[in-house]
C-alpha cells in the first residue's frame, strides 16, 4: 500500500464546511436559551462613580443584570498565564468587570442577559454608567515616562517588566566595530481578525454540578483549566467543547471574562447563555497584537561579517496582563536576536507597559516576526553602509549546514537545517542578478523598482514542559493522543490539541492510517472536545503537528506493538519472526501465514484468545514531550514597484522557499505558506491599529482596519527544501506561522530598496501610499 | 411589534414571526437553523454571510428579513442538488480553497454569481469579484484557483 | 449589531410612497446600503422605515433620444448589466465597477446612493460631470435639480423631507467625447480618498473642453476648474498646471488614512490621470 504520508490528498473537513453543515460555535442551541452582551466603557481610563441598572433590569425580555458587585469572590480576575521569570513582572488584578476603574475602551462593566439578543442590546443602552474621565496613554514608549497617566497603583510608571537576554559580549563587540547601525523601529499594533468573532455558550446543571462551556478556542484544556481557576469550580465538572473554530491567529489562545461570566451567568441563572461578539466589540475587546517601539542596532566588520546586535524593546501590553502576554515580546521574541545568523553577541532589554488600550498578546509569529522584522531591517541597513549587496551578506552570516545543530548567542540550539540552500534557491527562482539589471535600466526610466530579501529562523513547536516550566509558562507544553481501535478495525483517535484549519484531521488520520495500513476512512480523528480528549495544551506556536503528531504517531505505534505481540500469540510465532507487510503481520518467509490488523482488531477486543497477561482491547495513549523546540527557517523574496507620484506599492512577484521538514500532506502546507505570507503582506503594506490620544480606537471596524482583499494581494511563488528534525519521530517542523515571519521584512526591504536612490532608509510599516508618499516628500526636501 | 412574512428559502416556503429590525442573516440562522450562512461583521465587508437573493449575491447582514419576503433565497445549505456538491463546492475542496471555513459559504455564493455572468475569468476578475468576500486563512490564492476550476469544470 | 426598533412599510406604488414620506421619524429605505449599516451602530435610529425597494416605477433605464433617464430605485447591477448605457455614458460604467462590491452593487440603487450623500461616494461625481438633472416629486408636487445644485453638504442634499428622488435625466453627452473615472482608493472600505470624473472634447489634438468632478476631497462632491487645460495638447505640463487649483477654496478632509496634504495631492493626481484617460479616448 502506497504511504500517505506525503500525499496531497484532499481534507476531510471539507465536505461539512463547504456545505454549510459545520458547528460554529454561535451555531449551537440549547432549550430555553438566553442571550448575553455586554455594557462596555466608551473611555479609555476613567473612574466609575455609578453604575445604574435599575431601567436595564426592568425592560422586556431581561432577565439579570450583572456588575462587578454581583461577582466580587465569585468571579476571580482574568488570569495572567505566563510568568516570565526575573524581570520583576507586574500582575494586577484583572477584574472581569469594572467596578472602581475602567482601563480601556471595552472594557467591560455590566452584562446584560436576556430573552433575545435584541432584547440584551436594547437593554445596554439602558445601563446608566457614571464615569469620570481620566487622561490616558496609549504608546507603549510614552506609557513609562515619567508624568504619564498611571493605570494601576500596583505599577509605577506603567512598567509590567524589564527583562533582559544577552549572549556574548555585545558592548564590546559594538566598542570594537568598524560599522554599527540603527533604528527607531515601531512594529505597529494589529488586529488579528479571524473570520468568525469569539462566542461562548455555557450550560449547568445544577443537580450534577456539571458546566458545558462552548468557546470558541484554539486550546479548551487551557480554557477548563482557566475556568476552573477563575469560578472555583473543580475542574472535573467542567466540559469545554470548541467545535468548529474559525481561525485565531493567537486571538482565541486566551481566556477572557466574557467566558467566565457568560459560565458563571448559566450557573446563577440556572439558564443556558450565549454570547457571541460583533466585530466591532471584536477590534475593541479580542487582544491585539505586536505594538512594539524599538530601539536596534547592529555592528560589523567592514567586509560583511555582522558581529553584534543590541536592543531596547518598549512593548506595549494594553490595560491589562492578558493570558500569554509576557511571554510573546520576551521568551518568544529576545532568544531569537541571532536570527538565522551566526551572530556572536547579543543584548537586549525589553520594557513591558501596561497603556489605556486593548490587551495585547500572541498574534500570528508572537514574538518572533518582531525579532525577524527587526534583524532582516538591520542586515539591509548594514549592507547599504558598506556597500554590499543584502543577499551576499545574509549568505555570509548564516549559520553553515555543517554547524547544525548550531547553539546561538542566546543559548538555544538550533535542531537543523541548510539555510544557504534555501537563500540560494530563492534567489535564483527570482533571478535576482536578473533583476538587479532590470532595476537599474528603470530607475533610468524613472521607475523605482525593488528587491526585498528575509532569511529567518523562527522557535516552535513549542515546547519541552521542562522549559516551560523554566520561562514562566504556566502549564505543560506536550501533547497527548489516544488511539482506539474498535471490533470492526475502525479508528478513533483523540488529540489534545484543536486544530481551526490548519487541517490535522487530515495529515493526523494520514499518520495513522498509514501505520496501520488502513484506508484513511477508517480514521477519524476526534479534537476539541475536553470530555473525550486527553490533556493538551492547544494549538498555536506551529506545535501541533510537531508535537501532538508526533504523540499521535507514538500512541499509534504502541498499538501497533500490542497488534504483534497479539498476532504472534495467534500465529503460534515468535514476535522476532514477524514482519509487517501490506497491513498484516506475517512470518518471515511464510506470507500466507499472516494476521491482518483487522482481524487482529477483533481478536483483541472479543478477547477469546489472548496471550497471558495481555489486557483486552486494542487502544493506547500517549504523551510527547519534545527534548527541544523546532527551527523553520527559509528566505523569502519580493519584488515591488513604487509608484512616485502616490506612493502605492505594487508587488511584482513573491518567492518563498520554506523549510519545515517532511510534508505530510504538502497541500495543506503549502496552503499554510500563502495564508501566512499574505497576513505578512498585510502587515508589511496596510494593516495598522490606530488609537487616538484619548485611547479610543481609530479604525475600530472593517471600514477602517485594511484585512487583505484578494484583490490587493500577490500571487506567491511557493518553493521548499526539506531536512527533517531529530527533535521528533516525524522529523516535521511546524509552517503555520513561517509565512507571517518571513513576508513582512522582505516587503519591507524591497520598498527600501526601490526608494535608496532617494536616500531613504527606513519607512515605518505599514506601507501605505501615504506613508510612502510622505517618505519621499521628506527625502525630496518636502519639495513637490 | 412582530410580524409574520413568509420566505422562500431554498425552494421551501417557511411563515416566520420577526420584528422588522431581524436582519435576514439572524432570521436564516436563528430561525430557520440554516447556519451555514455566517456572520463576520457590522459593516457589509466581509461577505461570510453572502447568500442569492433572487440569484445575485446579497450580504444577508445588510438586508431586512422583511425585505426579503417574497423574494427567492438560496444559501449555501442549497446549493448541492440531487445530493451532488455544486462544481464550486467540488472546486474548493479539490483546490484546497479553504481553512477554518467560516467565510466559505459567503465565498463559494460569491463565485456563483460570478460564473452565472462570466463562464471563464481571468484571475482579475476573479479576485475583483471576491472584493466583497474576506478570508483570513487562504492568501485567496487557491480561492481563485478553486473559482477558475470550477468554471472550466 | 441590531438596529433599534423601527416601525416598517412597504410602499406599494409610488403614490403610497409619496404619501407615506415625510411623516416625522420616517426614513426612505431602498437597497438599504448605506442606511441600514448606520442603523446596526444605531447610529441612525429611525421610527419607521419606508420600503420603496419593490417600486417598480422607479426602476429602468430609457435611452430614448440622444440621453437618458435613470430610475433612483436601478440597482448599481442594473447600470453595469446595461451595454447601451455603457456605451452612451462610459464614466457610469467605470465608476460603478469600483462602487462597493459585488454584493453592494447587487443591492445598492443610484438614488438611494446619491440622496445618502456620502461625500467619499462616486456617483455624486459622475452626476457632476455629466451635467445630471434630478428630478424630485411630492405629494405636492415635482421640481427639478441640476446636480450642482443637489449637494449641499456631507450626508445632506436640496431633498425635502417630503421629497422623493424619482430619476435622473442626463443629457446627451458631447460629440466625441472622451470620458474617464480616476479614483484612488481607501483600502479597507474601498471609498475614495479622492476621485475624478472627467468629460473631455477635443478638436484634431487640441482640447476644446474639460468637465472636471471630484469626490472623497472635501465634504461633498463639486466640479472643479480644469479649464486652463483647454487650447493645451494635453502633454503633462499644460494638464499638471490645469489641475493645480482643483482643490482651491475646498475644505480638504484629513483623516487617519490620509492628511489634508496628502489628499489634495491626490486630488491633482487622479484629476491629471483623469483628464488625461478621458482625452485618450476622446476623438
Amino acid at each position: 500500500m502506497a504511504t500517505l504520508f506525503g500525499s496531497g490528498i484532499k481534507r476531510r473537513e471539507d465536505p461539512r464546511l463547504i456545505t454549510g453543515s459545520g458547528t460554529f460555535t454561535d451555531d449551537i442551541k440549547l432549550p430555553g436559551l438566553t442571550f448575553a452582551a455586554m455594557v462596555r466603557s466608551p473611555y479609555a481610563h476613567a473612574t466609575i462613580r455609578k453604575i445604574d441598572t435599575a431601567a436595564a433590569a426592568q425592560a422586556p425580555g431581561v432577565i439579570a443584570v450583572i456588575t462587578g458587585k454581583d461577582i466580587a469572590g465569585k468571579v476571580g480576575p482574568v488570569p495572567c498565564a505566563f510568568n516570565v521569570p526575573n524581570c520583576d513582572l507586574k500582575l494586577p488584578p484583572h477584574p472581569a468587570l469594572a467596578t472602581n476603574k475602567v482601563r480601556y475602551v471595552g472594557d467591560a462593566v455590566a452584562m446584560i442577559v436576556a430573552t433575545s439578543r435584541a432584547a440584551a442590546r436594547d437593554a445596554v443602552d439602558l445601563v446608566d454608567v457614571d464615569y469620570d474621565p481620566l487622561p490616558a496613554t496609549v504608546d507603549p514608549e510614552k506609557a513609562v515616562q515619567p508624568g504619564t497617566a498611571q493605570l494601576h497603583d500596583e505599577v509605577p510608571g506603567n512598567v509590567a517588566f524589564t527583562w533582559h537576554v544577552a549572549g556574548g559580549d555585545a558592548d564590546q563587540a559594538f566598542a570594537q566595530a568598524a560599522v554599527k547601525v540603527s533604528l527607531r523601529i515601531v512594529q505597529q499594533r494589529l488586529l488579528p481578525t479571524a473570520m468568525e468573532p469569539r462566542s461562548a455558550v455555557a450550560s449547568y446543571n445544577k443537580a450534577t454540578g456539571q458546566l458545558t462551556l462552548w468557546a470558541t478556542s484554539q486550546n479548551p484544556h487551557i480554557h477548563r483549566f482557566l475556568t476552573s481557576v477563575t469560578l472555583g469550580l473543580p475542574e472535573h465538572k467542567i466540559r469545554v467543547i470548541s467545535p468548529d473554530v474559525g481561525g485565531g491567529f493567537g486571538s482565541k489562545i486566551p481566556g477572557y471574562a466574557d467566558e467566565f461570566l457568560v459560565a458563571y451567568a448559566a450557573m446563577t441563572l440556572g439558564r443556558s447563555v450565549k454570547w457571541t461578539e460583533d466585530r466591532s466589540e471584536n477590534y475593541t475587546v479580542t487582544t491585539h497584537g505586536r505594538d512594539h517601539v524599538e530601539y536596534v542596532e547592529m555592528c560589523g566588520t567592514g567586509d560583511g561579517t555582522i558581529t553584534g546586535l543590541r536592543t531596547k524593546i518598549h512593548a506595549g501590553l494594553g490595560a491589562y496582563a492578558s493570558t500569554a502576554a509576557p511571554g510573546v515580546p520576551t521568551i518568544l521574541h529576545g532568544l531569537m536576536y541571532s536570527g538565522a545568523y551566526t551572530i556572536p553577541n547579543v543584548k537586549g532589554t525589553v520594557i513591558g507597559a501596561y497603556t489605556n488600550t486593548t490587551p495585547v498578546d500572541a498574534y500570528r509569529g508572537a514574538g518572533r516576526p518582531e525579532a525577524t522584522y527587526l534583524i532582516e531591517r538591520l542586515v539591509d541597513c548594514y549592507a547599504r553602509r558598506i556597500g554590499m549587496d543584502p543577499a551576499l551578506v545574509r549568505r555570509k552570516n548564516l549559520i553553515p549546514a555543517d554547524k547544525m545543530p548550531y547553539t546561538v548567542a542566546t543559548g538555544i540550539t538550533y535542531d537543523s537545517g541548510d539555510y544557504h540552500a534555501a537563500l540560494d534557491k530563492a534567489m535564483e527562482l527570482i533571478d535576482y542578478r536578473g533583476f538587479r539589471e532590470r532595476q537599474e535600466k528603470a530607475r533610468k526610466d524613472g521607475h523605482y523598482l525593488g528587491i526585498g530579501v528575509s532569511s529567518y529562523t523562527e522557535i516552535c513547536g513549542l515546547g519541552p514542559s521542562q522549559v516551560a516550566g523554566q520561562i514562566g509558562f504556566g502549564g505543560g507544553l506536550y501533547e497527548s493522543a489516544i488511539v482506539r481501535v474498535y471490533p470492526t478495525g475502525m479508528v478513533r483517535a483523540y488529540i489534545g490539541t484543536r486544530p481551526h484549519g490548519q487541517g490535522e484531521e487530515t495529515t493526523f488520520a494520514q499518520i495513522v492510517a498509514d501505520e496501520f495500513g488502513v484506508p484513511i476512512e477508517n480514521v477519524e480523528i476526534v479534537a476539541g472536545d475536553t470530555e473525550s480528549t486527553p490533556q493538551g495544551w492547544g494549538t498555536y506556536g506551529s506545535r501541533t503537528t510537531a508535537v501532538g503528531g508526533a504523540a499521535l504517531k507514538n500512541a499509534a505505534v504502541k498499538v501497533k506493538e500490542k497488534a504483534k505481540k497479539l498476532a504472534a500469540h495467534l500465529l503460534e510465532a515468535n514476535e522476532a519472526d514477524l514482519e509487517w507487510h501490506d497491513g498484516k503481520f506475517q512470518v518471515k518467509g511464510s506470507p500466507a501465514q499472516a494476521k491482518a490488523f483487522g482481524e487482529l482488531a477483533l481478536m483483541a477486543n472479543v478477547a477469546w484468545n489472548m496471550p497471558a497477561g495481555m489486557e483486552p482491547g486494542l487502544e493506547a495513549s500517549a504523551f510527547f514531550d519534545p527534548t527541544n523546540f523546532v527551527f523553520p527557517y527559509g528566505t523569502h523574496i519580493a519584488t515591488v514597484d513604487v509608484d512616485l507620484e502616490t506612493g502605492e506599492v505594487t508587488v511584482l512577484r513573491y518567492v518563498c522557499v520554506d523549510d519545515c521538514g517532511p510534508h505530510i500532506n504538502p497541500m495543506i502546507v503549502e496552503g499554510q505558506v500563502h495564508g501566512g505570507v499574505i497576513q505578512g503582506v498585510g502587515e508589511a503594506l496596510q494593516e495598522i491599529a490606530v488609537y487616538s490620544d484619548d485611547g479610543q480606537l481609530m479604525t475600530g471596524t472593517m471600514m477602517d482596519y485594511a484585512v487583505p482583499k484578494a484583490s490587493q494581494m500577490p500571487t506567491i511563488e511557493s518553493h521548499f527544501t526539506y531536512t527533517p528534525t531529530p527533535v521528533n519521530p516525524l522529523g516535521v517542523k511546524g509552517i503555520g506561522e513561517a509565512g507571517t515571519i518571513g513576508s513582512v521584512p522582505c516587503i519591507v526591504n524591497a520598498v527600501v530598496d526601490a526608494l535608496a536612490p532617494l536616500g531613504i532608509t527606513h519607512i515605518d510599516k505599514p506601507l501605505t501610499p501615504a506613508r510612502v508618499w510622505a517618505a519621499i516628500q521628506q527625502a525630496k526636501g518636502g519639495a513637490r | 411589534m412582530k410580524r409574520s412574512i413568509a420566505l422562500s428559502v431554498n425552494g421551501v416556503s417557511h411563515s416566520v414571526e420577526v420584528e422588522p429590525r431581524a436582519l435576514l442573516a439572524q432570521v436564516l440562522r436563528d430561525d430557520l437553523n440554516l447556519t451555514g450562512t455566517h456572520i463576520g461583521c457590522d459593516t457589509s465587508q466581509c461577505g461570510a454571510c453572502t447568500i442569492h437573493l433572487n440569484g445575485r449575491a446579497t450580504k444577508s447582514c445588510t438586508v431586512l428579513a422583511v425585505q426579503a419576503e417574497g423574494a427567492e433565497i438560496t444559501t449555501i445549505e442549497g446549493l448541492a442538488k440531487n445530493g451532488a456538491l455544486h462544481p464550486l463546492q467540488n472546486a474548493f475542496w479539490e483546490k484546497h480553497g479553504l481553512q477554518c471555513g467560516f467565510c466559505t459559504p459567503g465565498m463559494i455564493m460569491s463565485a456563483a454569481d460570478l460564473l452565472a455572468s462570466n463562464g471563464s475569468p481571468s484571475d482579475e476578475q476573479i479576485r475583483h469579484a471576491i472584493e466583497g468576500n474576506l478570508c483570513r486563512c487562504t492568501g485567496y490564492q487557491n480561492i481563485v484557483a478553486a473559482i477558475k476550476s470550477a468554471a472550466s469544470a | 449589531m441590531i438596529p433599534a426598533s423601527f416601525d416598517y412599510v412597504r410602499a406599494k406604488s409610488l403614490r403610497d410612497a409619496l404619501n407615506a414620506i415625510g411623516t416625522d421619524g420616517t426614513k426612505v429605505l431602498a437597497g438599504g446600503h448605506s442606511l441600514i449599516p448606520m442603523m446596526r451602530f444605531r447610529l441612525a435610529q429611525p421610527g419607521r422605515l419606508l420600503d420603496i425597494g419593490q417600486l417598480a416605477e422607479l426602476k429602468g433605464i430609457d435611452l430614448k433620444g440622444r440621453g437618458a433617464r435613470i430610475g433612483a430605485g436601478t440597482s448599481y447591477r442594473e447600470l453595469l448589466d446595461s451595454p447601451e448605457l455603457a456605451e452612451r455614458y462610459p464614466l457610469i460604467a467605470e465608476a460603478t465597477r469600483g462602487i462597493g462590491d459585488v454584493q453592494v452593487r447587487n443591492r445598492g440603487t443610484i438614488g438611494g446612493g446619491l440622496a445618502h450623500a456620502d461625500p467619499a461616494s462616486d456617483m455624486p461625481a459622475v452626476m457632476l460631470a455629466l451635467g445630471a438633472t434630478f428630478n424630485l416629486r411630492s405629494k405636492g408636487g415635482k421640481r427639478s435639480v441640476a446636480a450642482a445644485d443637489f449637494f449641499t453638504g456631507a450626508f445632506t442634499t436640496a431633498l425635502a423631507s417630503d421629497e422623493l428622488l424619482i430619476d435622473i435625466a442626463l443629457p446627451a453627452p458631447p460629440k466625441k467625447a472622451g470620458m474617464a473615472y480616476a479614483s484612488f482608493e481607501q483600502k479597507a472600505s474601498g471609498y475614495a480618498i479622492a476621485a475624478a470624473a472627467a468629460v473631455v472634447t477635443k478638436s484634431r489634438k487640441t482640447i476644446t473642453g474639460v468637465t472636471l468632478a471630484l469626490t472623497g476631497v472635501g465634504d461633498r462632491a463639486y466640479l472643479a476648474d480644469a479649464s486652463g487645460a483647454v487650447g493645451s495638447h494635453g502633454d503633462d505640463a499644460a494638464l499638471e498646471a490645469a489641475v493645480a487649483n482643483v482643490t482651491k477654496g475646498i475644505d480638504v478632509n484629513g483623516d487617519i488614512h490620509a492628511s489634508v496634504e496628502y489628499r489634495s495631492h491626490l486630488a491633482r493626481v487622479v484629476a491629471r490621470r483623469a483628464i488625461a484617460l478621458a482625452l485618450s479616448r476622446a476623438g
